[in-house]
């Protein structure tokens, strides 16, 4: 397990960094999907990935808790620092991995059981069985979640029964029933109304306190009112022996105001302006 | 019309002149006659008909010969006789009968080729309705045998633990049980094999070796039913026997027909409960790997309950198919009804003894043709119950995801 291991770098724990992508390159089988990107992730702060469809945020991303392992032929390149270990060392466990930096996805995907349930998923994986705990961990996660005083009288009723937004609110409670260090967030809001989204980004507000998050978005406005740092990623092409091949590249990441109010690079100014993405 | 106006209207603006398809289709809004859609339409309605039409008469047919079974009247001789002339009028409807023979229960007897309603029995004096069923009343002389007149009950027919008709023991119980066995050992071997199959070709197998594996297992469902019996006779049998012995094992016996119809329906199992897992969403098999779920974990606490219904759904059509096998069990698992449990005895199922019945030289009307159709009828009820069953259990467990 990573835990036991001798970190790395311990200059990134006392730097304030929950995660560091140095130099990563995804590539599913030969397409190299996105390119050296290099990206602090700061502790307790709101991460927004921002960027045209096909960018490679999301992909940047499922690399953090390595879920794109799950997609045959995806391959990671560089490193990415937790904890000082570097989650792409040969002995480092994916599942372990995805215990300590969960995930909520863009459609609501509660499982088909009770809200119960869903919440007590996870740390039934890890072993824990009596009662009272599950008890403890469900209404704590459900409460932090800010879902609790909707659902605490019916903790039976099926997860599915619940609006869109509740689901996602689920969803989010389930991640963070483990209290994993960073929640990684794929578009959470993209499903839902405005009212939804705003409760939201609201939660994520208030998740900060514990966690670290990292948001994938489309909506830069959602960016702009949400995160405390923006990483912008754009399309690049090439034509190599008359094929066009694309990929992701980081163009620009600093402190949100900076980014949408000063950008350094031309690029991210005209995709903040709406002139292209 | 305003319409058609508008529309030549558009066509002086196409270049070239209008292609004439596209003209009929603008000029005029009122639907052209589509006969040939209509035919179809009432085509696909006739094969729905043809098929329901089937079974209903399948099930009457059932119904019939089998009420027949259950209706046909053979007569006792119930060693008991009158005691005092009875002459050929009506009116003369006391019978004085005799202290020896069977006890009459039968609701109709029979003196000579007369048939006598019993109205009451009082000790030894029975009250009757003289020429019952339109026979004839005639003169009968103390001394002869009064025959009683015996049905098949549904009481003896369930309950009873001996079928021979030959001598009137109408017990189907062992060739129910029979088919429950075979039947039962089939879904033992099948169930685990035919999900493991399933659960790996889902859940592990990369799309390459599924697309593999999957038709070569549905191959296997597809070989004539008589080559699985052979092999279960000359091969699953031989088998058995060297492992538990050759004097506990019978040549012919359930446990080998059994084991190889669970081969036959495995694919079945695999194929369907594999279509199941496979309908699950992507984003629920995300969702519990985000939250640091192993593969397994997410296939038993995630995948499996999610796909429960359309599991269930593929035993029970399984489960049916054993049930209604013929020819392996008429291969190898004996020919005569048996009521037994011990697996390794020789007993014939439903349809193995439906299948030899009906081989032979069966003549119409006779009690083995009647009574075919009601096993035939037990049968049917039978997958009947199993399918109404599962629809419940499948509306029961459903997770809908």
């Amino acid at each position: 397990m990573a835990a036991v291991q001798k970190p790395l770098n311990p200059k990134s724990v006392v730097t304030g960094l929950a995660v560091e992508l140095r130099n990563v390159s995804v590539f599913y089988s030969d397409y190299r999907a996105v390119a050296n990107v290099s990206l602090p992730i700061r502790r307790n702060k709101i991460t927004a990935f921002i960027g045209p469809s096909g960018c490679g945020k999301s992909t940047v991303l499922r690399s953090i808790n390595r879920m794109n392992d799950l997609v045959s032929g995806a391959r990671v390149e560089g490193e990415i620092i937790y904890n000082g270990h570097n989650l792409y060392a040969p002995h480092v466990d994916p599942v372990e991995v995805r215990r300590r930096i969960g995930m909520v996805f863009q459609k609501p995907n509660p499982f088909p059981k009770s809200i119960f349930d869903n919440v007590a998923y996870a740390p039934r994986l890890l072993g824990i069985r009596d009662r009272n705990t599950l008890m403890q961990i469900v209404e704590r996660s459900l409460r932090q979640a800010a879902l609790w005083d909707e659902v605490k009288s019916d903790l039976n009723k099926s997860g599915l029964a619940l609006s869109g937004g509740q689901q996602q609110r689920l969803c989010i409670a389930r991640a963070i029933a483990v209290e994993p260090d960073v929640i990684l967030m794929d578009e959470p809001a993209s499903a839902l109304d405005p009212i939804a989204t705003q409760r939201i980004e609201e939660l994520m507000r208030e998740l900060q306190e514990h966690y670290t998050i990292v948001i994938v978005t489309h909506n830069m406005q959602q960016a702009q009112r949400v995160s405390d740092y923006t990483a912008f990623f754009n399309i690049r092409k090439a034509v190599q022996n008359g094929v066009e091949t694309r990929w992701g590249e980081l163009v620009e990441y600093g402190e949100t105001a900076q980014v949408f109010n000063a950008p350094r690079q031309e690029e991210t100014a005209d995709y903040i302006a709406g002139r292209f993405g | 019309m305003l319409v058609e106006q508008r529309i030549s209207h558009i066509h002086e603006y196409t270049i070239g002149a209008p292609i004439q398809a596209i003209k009929s289709t603008t000029s005029d809004l009122r639907a052209r006659p589509r006969i040939h859609e209509r035919l179809i339409k009432l085509l696909l309605l006739l094969c729905g008909a043809i098929s329901i039409l089937t079974t209903i008469g399948l099930v009457a047919i059932l119904g019939q010969e089998s009420l027949s079974f259950f209706t046909r009247v053979s007569w006792e001789d119930s060693n008991k006789q009158i005691v005092v002339d009875l002459s050929a009028t009506a009116v003369d409807n006391i019978l004085k009968v005799s202290q020896s023979g069977a006890v009459i229960d039968s609701e109709v007897i029979r003196l000579d080729d007369e048939e006598l309603r019993v109205i009451s029995i009082e000790g030894d004096t029975i009250t009757v309705e003289r020429g019952y069923n339109n026979t004839e009343i005639a003169p009968h002389r103390a001394g002869i045998d009064i025959y009683t007149a015996d049905t098949v009950s549904l009481i003896e027919f369930f309950t009873g633990t001996e079928w021979s008709p030959q001598v009137g023991k109408f017990g189907v119980l062992p060739l129910v049980n029979a088919t429950l066995m075979t039947s039962f050992i089939a879904m033992l071997v099948a169930i685990p094999l035919g999900m493991g199959a399933a659960i790996y070709m889902s859940e592990y197998a990369r799309p390459k070796v599924r697309a593999v594996i999957k038709p070569v297992l549905e191959i296997l469902a597809g070989i004539p039913t008589v080559v699985f019996g052979f092999f279960a006779l000359t091969f699953m049998t031989p088998l058995l026997r060297s492992i538990f012995g050759i004097h506990n094992v019978e040549i012919f016996n359930t446990a080998s027909a059994g084991i190889v119809v669970g081969l036959l329906i495995t694919p079945l199992i695999s194929s369907m409960a594999e279509d199941a897992l496979s309908a699950v969403p992507q984003s629920l098999r995300e969702a519990s790997y985000g939250l640091g779920a192993t593969r397994l974990e997410t296939t038993i606490k995630v995948v499996l309950p999610a796909a429960t219904s359309g599991i269930i759904a593929a035993f029970i059509v399984a489960i049916s198919r054993a049930i209604g096998e013929t020819m392996i069990v008429a291969i190898a698992a004996g020919s005569g009804p048996n009521f037994t449990f011990n697996p390794f005895a020789a007993a014939e199922t439903m349809t193995g003894h439906i299948a030899r019945i009906s081989g032979g030289d069966l003549s119409y009307d006779s009690i083995d043709y009647n009574s075919i159709f009601a096993i035939g009828m037990t049968l049917f009820m039978m997958t009947f119950a199993l399918n109404m069953f599962s629809r419940r259990v499948i509306a029961r467990f459903r997770e809908q995801y």
